[in-house]
Parts: structure tokens; C-alpha cells; sequence
């Protein structure tokens, strides 16, 4: 069977194949692991990345949403830090033992619609548009991020119920994963608006998209945002937790909309 | 465009690849040459893991490997080994869902050798392992080739389990899949873009390969 020169590609094939398989260089020396609230996502990389130029240190950022992370490390996620967008899901896992302390508040955060350019929805604070919408037929879909698991989602069903749209708007509702993925389909052009975070309104590339207004505070509970550090947190993590209570890293904070805790 | 998750993608389609090539060319083959009463229920678990939803694998992989279960509380005891929210993990997951990628067509292509073929290689006197390198394997490579083609395109654009199992930590679990994903979330639509045209080159190109070899392959007989 006179046929090695295909035999010989097809080894090479193979041969390619496994020879992308040797892990080990990207695994040496992972840096620690912080896990935070997705309302963070632009806030917290420029403070991480200030932290890392000053300290030497490198931190690895994951962003998703609290409740997600919450069961994650539940599930035994090597989470070095947790920062979560409320602050039940850290006392829960603080009282089932899977945190250093009870943590710190490090923000508080507030929530408004964004109604992206082009849509038939006014900006308005109050929601009042946002009622003659639904009953004018203006409203198709309408984007927060899912209140099952999501405490920006929460906070936006608080807010839309003090509002009395709950039940009208429920069935026009599309849900994000987290507070992000919400503002990614209030502006997709796809909806017509969404409850979103502040600190993700804040940030240029999703401020070019759309105008933004603040919900009353009073229409939902805080959001008292709380970090805490879990089991074998290294040093890296330990020094970036203190960072974040320096003026530096509180200027980002306040410069993306989060009010500084007091207590 | 995020060359970590691109690197991270390959070496876990490689890994996969030498874990499961050697399992699928068995089971593969033995499927295709045993008959046996449970047949049909052990094919249907090799196809389980393609038409259960991801979410449904994901979900069992993480209770059945995290850190509360047995199995993930002996790993982490015994072998002082966590089997969720690393690449260990995911390659645990990424063998189980590929199961059918790869035993599907190796079973196909020696399904396809004629029985006469080994049957006349035995009485000239070859054995076993003669037979299967000379004879079995120069004609089942078609199959074969498309079978690795498949495991390692499909490891490169699995979302759905990663995502379960994962927890998309750089360098790590996220993979260029949940990359894009993570990427359109940021607003980053013009990273979304190139990742997302890459895996489809790739894709196309990889599985036209197979195509293409197979068709020549299948020729020259």
C-alpha cells in the first residue's frame, strides 16, 4: 500500500492537533481571581488597572452577575474576591462559612432607564413616559436584567412596581443575564429602553448609544454594594480590597455615579 | 481580539483530542464489529450528550463534580484536584460532549470495511494488531479524520456547558466562545466581530479539509 505521502499529512494533522494541547504556559502562575457584579465592569477595570500599574500586582476580572457568582462559589469557584451588587449574597455566604468576615460596603449604586437613540421613548425619570407607552402601543420590549438572581434586576421590578407598570409591563419584558447584558439589549435596537446601572450609563461607549435618566431613590431598596474576601485570598487581592477604600480608586467610583458608603 | 481564550480554545481542544481519540477508535470499533443484547442503549448513551441540551449536561456536570458532591470531594481530598471552575474541569466536560463527535464516525467507517477484507487478512496470517494498522486503519481514516475534525471544531465553539461549568475566568475556563460572548456584553462589538468571524473561518475551513480529504481519500479506491 504504497501511499505514505497522504498517510503523512494526515499524521501532521493529527500531529498539529495535540501539539496545541500542552498546557502548563498559560497555568503557571494564574493571578488571583476577583469576581464582581457586572454594574462594575467599566468602573473596576480602571480602578483595577490603576491598582496594577501602582502595585505590580495582576488581577484577573470576572464579571457576571452576584446571584450567579453567589452559587458559584457555593459550588467551590477559586474566587479570591467577591464583589457583589448587594449585600444579602454576601451575609449568606458569610453565615454558611464561605467568607473570610461579613466584608465591607464598598458603593451604592443607583439605577435609571436608558432609552437608546432612534426609540419612541422619552427619558424620563418618573417613568410617566414610559406608562403612556405601554398603553399607547409605543413599548414592544423593554430590557432589565433578570431579577431572579440579578440584585439590579430586583431593584428594577422595585421600581417599576412603586410605578404601578409591574403587571402591564411583564409581558413586554426581556431579561439579561445580568445588569450588562440588560443595558446590551436596551441598546441593541431591539427594545425600546431599560432599567440599567448607572456606573454602566456613565461609561462612554454605552453613553454614545442612548439617553439616560435616574429612577427616584426612594422607588427601591439601596443598593448596598459589599465586597468580602474569601478563604486563601493572596496578598495581590488582600492589598486591592484596601485600594478600593483609597481617594484614588473612590474618585473612579464616584466618576462612573457611585455614591461613597459613609458607614 | 482576546489571544488568551484563542490559545485557551486549542489546548482544550487538544487535550480532548488525545484524551478521547484513543477511547472513540475503540469504542468506535467495537460498536461497529460487536452485537450484543443493550446495544441500542449503549449507542444511544454515546448520542445522549448531542441532543441533550448544554444547560442539562452543564447542570449535571456541576452537581455531579463540584465541591459538595462525593466524586468532586474525593477529587479534591485524594487527588487534591477540583474538577469545576478550572481547565481541569473543562476537559473533563469537554471529552463527555464530544463522546459523540468522535465515536459516530469512527463506528460509521468500519462499519463501511467490508468483513471480508479482515476476514482474509487473518487466514494470510496477520494478527490482530497487523490487521488493524494495514488493513482496518488505511481505510477507516476518512472517517477518522472527520471525526477529529469534528471534535475539535465543535471543543472550539461548545458554549453552553463551558459556560456552566466554567465561570469564564481569564486564562483559565474562558474560552473564545464565552469571550465573544463576554466581549458583546462590554460593548465591545468590534472584538465580538473578529472573534466571531475567526471561529467561523476556522470552522469552515477545518470541516472543508475533512470534506476535501475524505473525497480523496475515498477516490483513490
Amino acid at each position: 500500500m504504497p501511499r505514505p505521502p497522504r498517510r503523512r499529512a494526515c499524521l501532521q494533522l493529527l500531529a498539529s492537533a495535540l501539539y496545541a494541547a500542552a498546557p502548563g504556559t498559560l497555568h503557571a502562575q494564574p493571578a488571583p481571581t476577583v469576581a464582581a457584579a457586572s454594574d462594575l465592569k467599566f468602573a473596576l477595570e480602571e480602578v483595577a488597572g490603576r491598582f496594577e500599574r501602582e502595585s505590580g500586582h495582576r488581577l484577573r476580572l470576572v464579571f457576571g452577575s452576584s446571584g450567579n457568582f453567589y452559587a458559584q462559589i457555593l459550588q467551590g469557584a477559586p474566587f479570591h474576591l467577591y464583589m457583589s451588587a448587594d449585600e444579602d449574597f454576601v451575609f449568606r455566604l458569610a453565615d454558611a462559612g464561605r467568607t473570610v468576615d461579613r466584608g465591607r460596603l464598598y458603593a451604592h449604586g443607583r439605577i435609571g432607564i436608558l432609552v437608546p437613540h432612534g426609540s419612541p421613548l422619552r427619558a424620563d425619570g418618573e417613568l410617566h413616559d414610559l406608562a403612556a407607552a405601554l398603553k399607547d402601543g409605543r413599548l414592544r420590549k423593554f430590557a432589565i436584567a433578570n431579577p431572579e438572581h440579578a440584585p439590579y434586576g430586583q431593584r428594577a421590578e422595585e421600581a417599576l412596581r412603586h410605578a404601578g407598570l409591574w403587571d402591564a409591563i411583564r409581558p413586554r419584558l426581556v431579561l439579561g443575564e445580568n445588569v450588562s447584558q440588560a443595558a446590551q439589549f436596551a441598546t441593541s435596537g431591539s427594545a425600546q429602553g431599560g432599567v440599567v446601572a448607572l456606573s454602566l450609563a456613565r461609561a462612554p461607549s454605552v453613553a454614545a448609544l442612548g439617553r439616560f435618566e435616574l429612577i427616584p431613590e426612594a422607588w427601591h431598596r439601596p443598593l448596598r454594594q459589599r465586597m468580602v474576601l474569601l478563604p486563601g485570598a493572596p496578598a495581590a487581592v488582600r492589598d486591592f480590597y484596601d485600594y478600593l477604600s483609597t481617594p484614588a480608586a473612590q474618585a473612579i467610583m464616584q466618576r462612573y455615579g457611585f455614591a461613597m458608603p459613609r458607614d | 481580539m482576546d489571544w488568551q481564550a484563542l490559545i485557551l480554545s486549542l489546548q482544550l481542544a487538544g487535550v480532548t483530542l488525545v484524551v478521547l481519540l484513543p477511547l472513540g477508535l475503540w469504542l468506535g470499533r467495537w460498536l461497529a464489529y460487536t452485537r450484543f443484547a443493550g446495544k441500542a442503549l449503549v449507542e444511544a448513551l454515546v448520542v445522549l450528550p448531542l441532543v441533550l441540551p448544554p444547560t442539562v449536561l452543564g447542570y449535571y456536570l456541576l452537581v455531579s463534580l463540584g465541591g459538595a458532591s462525593p466524586l468532586g470531594r474525593w477529587a479534591a481530598e485524594t487527588l487534591d484536584l477540583r474538577l469545576t471552575f478550572n481547565f481541569t474541569g473543562l476537559v473533563v466536560a469537554s471529552v463527555i460532549f464530544n463522546v459523540p463527535f468522535i465515536v459516530q464516525p469512527v463506528q460509521r467507517a468500519f462499519e463501511a470495511i467490508p468483513r471480508g477484507l479482515t476476514e482474509a487478512a487473518a487466514v494470510s496470517g496477520l494478527g490482530l494488531w497487523q490487521t488493524w494498522r494495514r488493513v482496518e486503519m488505511p481505510l477507516a481514516w476518512p472517517g477518522v479524520l472527520s471525526a477529529v475534525v469534528l471534535t475539535f471544531v465543535h471543543t472550539m465553539g461548545e458554549f453552553g456547558v463551558v459556560l456552566m461549568v466554567g465561570g469564564s475566568i481569564p486564562g483559565e475556563t474562558r474560552t473564545i466562545a464565552i469571550s465573544i460572548y463576554d466581549r458583546v456584553q462590554a460593548f465591545d462589538l468590534a472584538a465580538a466581530d473578529r472573534m466571531a468571524l475567526l471561529l467561523l473561518v476556522l470552522s469552515l475551513g477545518a470541516v472543508t479539509m475533512s470534506f476535501f480529504a475524505s473525497a480523496r481519500l475515498a477516490a483513490r479506491r
